[in-house]
């Protein structure tokens, strides 16, 4: 572990000092203080946690530290800068989209990765794009009216 | 009548200084105190609107803080929809007298008379022009004295923001991932908990091998006491791992304690109970025909989304700080002190945000568990964390129930004697509420708290007797209630409670009964309905689902039901249209909803989609599988919940009564959603599956 391991979050090269094999979800949350990435199950089965790892959503509980060295990882918060939210985020709060919120961070990583390979996806295909992604509180339908309507906006 | 006697709206009778409730502060922003939780229904944004309302100021100047046992008012748990009407009314009155009191302050100020003046987002505006505000008056001293119930809040025809649809205020925050969930909190020199629950239901832990666990990195300290233990370590990884080694080498005592889940309904029906009679009327009536059938719903989790987390710090010996999303932090409080025994002012326990909870999950046990691992932190804070298997297998379930009902028809159709017998354990283990804790851990402990058998709550709202008394006009009735006493899974709240599988059977029934009659299931229920505004929802759903010009086509089917939540909160009628192929999907539920006076119709409606939503769920899905010994669930994966591809087109239709009172509105969809989807099932294939969850497997069996 000497040395630690580099990897690109949010744009920002960073060292960290972890054993290698530490789930990159702690990693964020409690080395890096990213704490927007949810921690849900831990094993890959609710899309809590997933960032963008060289541009795919990808569960980070199921990522270990060093598959991510040298990878860039995007966030949530690193959707965009704090005082332009993403087109994603402001399609949320127009459509009132989450009750408690906690599957949102998850979904939305998702949501941006669909929409960089499919500019106007369909209502099914968000819903599959999505499906991985439990949201327990039933707001699913106002998530995908929020993801439509981002698409319609500009990036 | 003196203030003292008063009597004041909702929770501001027993909690009456207006200091408890609002402060006007002096930077232009009212902090408002409710002892109410946001559990990601959106409270706090209804209370803020109410609060604004009856102050005049725009909502960006209302400032919710959150609860804590060190300041805000005893409001007891926040559940059963009851907050907009005890919390709500008691912000509505304190913010209308707050307004008074510094109105009277202007008007000596400014040498005008009350009613001269008007009040502009806190700005005090008198005819001839003087103003002060709310701001320049700030002044806490105003606000140190008892309520007196003698300011008129204001009617609702002159609500400006009570009524308008307002964003959620705790939504940014959610969306652009900042810091918001109690998960979030660091605490300096923060260690991490994690506790290894027994290997199953009643297992006492003979030995464990703590070697290994202490010697992994970061590791700070394993605990035991009795058949609870624990560790402590560094870094949160850490103590998952730890966690799972000391798993690994513990031996339990294990035996068989769980009933056989094949024949669980026979269990409930001979298991221990005491009957409680609801209601018995007799009715002359004579019936023609009779019909009975039995409904079941199985075990059913809360499985929200987050974990169930806890901070806790022992500041001294004897004083603890708590932080945790529990629905009720001073019912949580009153059970830590008895479990760690300590008197209640030693804790001070603090609310912070968790993930929806939908009703009681283990947000509580958790807590205890914080506590009882901080002990052996050095004066440490500890945050602790259920796993995922831990969250779904140890959950305080929704119970098992077993619903009988029996009718008579006249020569006409018309139902005139009917009963409804249920059976299963009580709906309630929260805590606060007996003279022993209802905490998971402390039932492990080496000095164990007996295991508690749960209640129901009191009529009219009830548990397992919730929404039992159908709010039909059936002459002759008989409505008994079988709580059962032996408890080997824990049960406890699960939004809506009894209400789900009473109205699920009273929905079913009614439509098998309409059949039997040879009636269109709307027009049977209507038969049977004098209550307006009961009605009227049924109606209206009817009409936007296009009931009456339906078409009946292969495989496809509609359904209807519906209910008065509690038999005293909301209306709701729900029209479920489904497709049955190889599996039940559910295309589209229409909803109409009275619940009175509407504080935020946006975010109501929210609450009843995702209230239908997760009703849907249960009803294709859920149950908790379990073996003699444990239940069997090891990861999401083996409790599947309606995903986005499987979701149904939601349709909220509100009805606009705004002289009635506002009533809660997240539990009232569930019941008649699950009596819809029953029914379009049948409408759909021509089978009855009366067993929850209405899976193929069902649909084949009961094709026979
Ligand atoms: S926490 Fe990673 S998928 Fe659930
Ligand atoms: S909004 Fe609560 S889990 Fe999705």
């Amino acid at each position: 572990m000497a040395g630690g391991i580099t990897l690109t979050v949010n744009g920002k090269s960073r060292t960290v000092q972890a054993p290698q094999d530490t789930p990159l979800v702690h990693v964020l949350r409690n080395e890096l203080g990213l704490k927007g990435t949810r921690f849900g199950c831990g094993a890959n089965q609710c899309g809590a946690c997933h960032v963008l790892l060289d541009g795919h959503s990808v569960p980070a509980c199921d990522t270990p530290l060093w598959a991510a060295a040298g990878k860039h990882v995007v966030t949530v918060e690193g959707l965009a800068a704090p005082e332009r939210p993403h087109r994603l985020q402001r399609a949320l709060i127009e459509e009132q989209a989450g009750q408690c919120g906690f599957c949102l961070s998850g979904i939305l990583v998702s949501a941006a990765a669909l929409l960089e390979h499919n500019a106007a996806p369909t209502e099914a295909e968000v819903r599959a794009a999505l499906d991985r992604h439990l949201c327990r509180c039933g707001a699913h339908n106002r998530i995908v009216r929020a993801v439509l309507r981002a698409a319609t906006e500009a990036a | 009548m003196s203030a003292a006697e008063a009597k004041l709206p909702g929770n501001l009778q027993a909690n009456r200084r207006l200091s408890q409730w609002v402060r006007i502060e002096p930077a232009g922003t009212v902090a408002v105190t409710p002892g109410k939780v946001e559990i990601g229904q959106g409270i706090l944004t209804a209370l803020a609107q109410i609060a604004a309302e009856e102050l005049d100021v725009g909502l960006a100047r209302i400032r919710m803080v959150p609860a804590t046992t060190a300041a805000s008012p005893n409001e007891g748990v926040t559940s059963g929809s009851l907050s907009i009407q005890d919390s709500g009314a008691a912000i509505r009155q304190a913010c209308a007298e707050t307004r008074a009191i510094y109105l009277a302050e202007a008007a000596a100020e400014l040498g005008v008379a009350v009613d001269a003046l008007r009040v502009e987002d806190g700005e005090i505006i008198a005819a001839n022009g003087r103003r002060t505000s709310y701001w320049a008056l700030a002044d806490d001293a105003l606000l140190d004295r008892e309520a007196t119930g003698q300011v008129a809040p204001k009617p609702p025809a002159a609500h400006r923001t009570v009524g308008r649809s307002a964003p959620r205020l705790d939504l940014p925050d959610k969306v652009l991932g900042r810091p918001r969930f109690i998960h979030d909190i660091e605490l300096p020199g923060m260690l991490h908990g994690r506790v290894v629950r027994p290997a199953s239901r009643g297992a006492r832990l003979v030995t464990v091998d703590e070697a290994a666990a202490r010697a992994l990195p970061g590791v700070v300290a394993v605990v035991r006491d009795g058949s609870f233990l624990g560790v402590l370590a560094e870094h949160e990884a850490q103590a998952i791992k730890a966690a799972e080694t000391l798993a690994a080498r513990a031996r339990w005592d294990e035996r068989d304690t769980l009933p056989d889940r094949g024949a669980l309904a026979q269990w409930l029906r001979t298991a221990e109970r005491e009957t409680t009679v609801i209601e018995e009327r007799a009715s002359d009536a004579r019936a023609a025909r009779t019909f009975s059938a039995t409904y079941t719903r199985p075990y059913t989790a809360h499985a929200s989304i987050g974990l169930s987390c806890a901070l806790a710090h022992w500041t001294a010996r004897d004083a603890l700080t708590v932080w945790t999303h529990s629905q009720g932090i001073y019912n949580l409080r009153a059970d830590l002190a008895l479990a760690l025994k300590l008197p209640p002012a030693r804790i001070t326990v603090q609310h912070a945000e968790g993930a929806g909870c939908y009703g009681h999950n283990p947000a509580d046990d958790v807590a205890l568990d914080a506590a009882l691992l901080a002990r052996a932190a050095g004066g440490r804070p500890v945050r602790a964390q259920w796993s995922r298997e831990d969250e779904l297998a140890w959950d305080p379930l929704g119970p098992a129930m077993v619903v009988d009902v029996s009718a008579g028809l006249d020569a006409e159709g018309r139902i005139v004697q009917w009963t409804l017998e249920n059976y299963s354990n009580g709906h309630s283990s929260r805590p606060g509420r007996a003279d022993q804790p209802t905490l998971l851990a402390a039932w492990h402990l080496a000095e164990p708290f007996p295991v508690l058998p749960a209640i129901n709550p009191p009529m009219p709202a009830g548990g397992q007797q919730r929404n039992a008394v159908p709010l039909y006009d059936f002459p002759g009735r008989r409505i008994a209630c079988h709580r059962v006493l032996e408890m080997p899974l824990r049960t406890s709240a699960l939004r809506a409670l009894g209400a789900f599988a009473n109205v699920y059977a009273i929905e079913t029934f009614m439509d098998e009964l309409a059949a039997a009659a040879g009636k269109d299931p709307v027009e049977y229920r209507l038969l049977h309905l004098a209550d307006p505004r009961g009605r009227a929802v049924i109606e209206a759903a009817a009409r936007r689902a296009g009931w009456s010009g339906r078409r009946k086509t292969e495989g496809r089917g509609f359904g209807i039901g519906f209910a008065k939540y509690k038999n005293l909160g909301t209306y709701c009628a729900v029209v479920a249209e489904v497709e049955a192929e190889r599996e039940i999907r559910v295309r589209r539920l229409t909803i109409a909803a009275d619940v009175g006076l509407v504080v935020n119709p946006d975010g109501a409606a929210n609450q009843i989609e995702g209230g239908a939503v997760q009703a849907a769920s249960w009803t294709l899905k859920e149950a908790v599988p379990f073996d003699r010994r444990r239940v069997t669930i090891a990861a999401w994966e083996d409790y599947p919940i309606l995903r986005f591809s499987e979701v149904p087109a939601v349709d909220v239709e509100l009805l606009n009564r705004p002289e009635e009172r506002a009533v809660g509105v997240g539990e009232g969809a569930q019941g008649p959603t699950a009596g819809a989807i029953g029914n379009a099932v049948f409408d759909a294939l021509g089978v009855r599956v009366r067993d929850l969850p209405i899976t193929p497997e069902r649909i084949v069996a009961a094709m026979g």
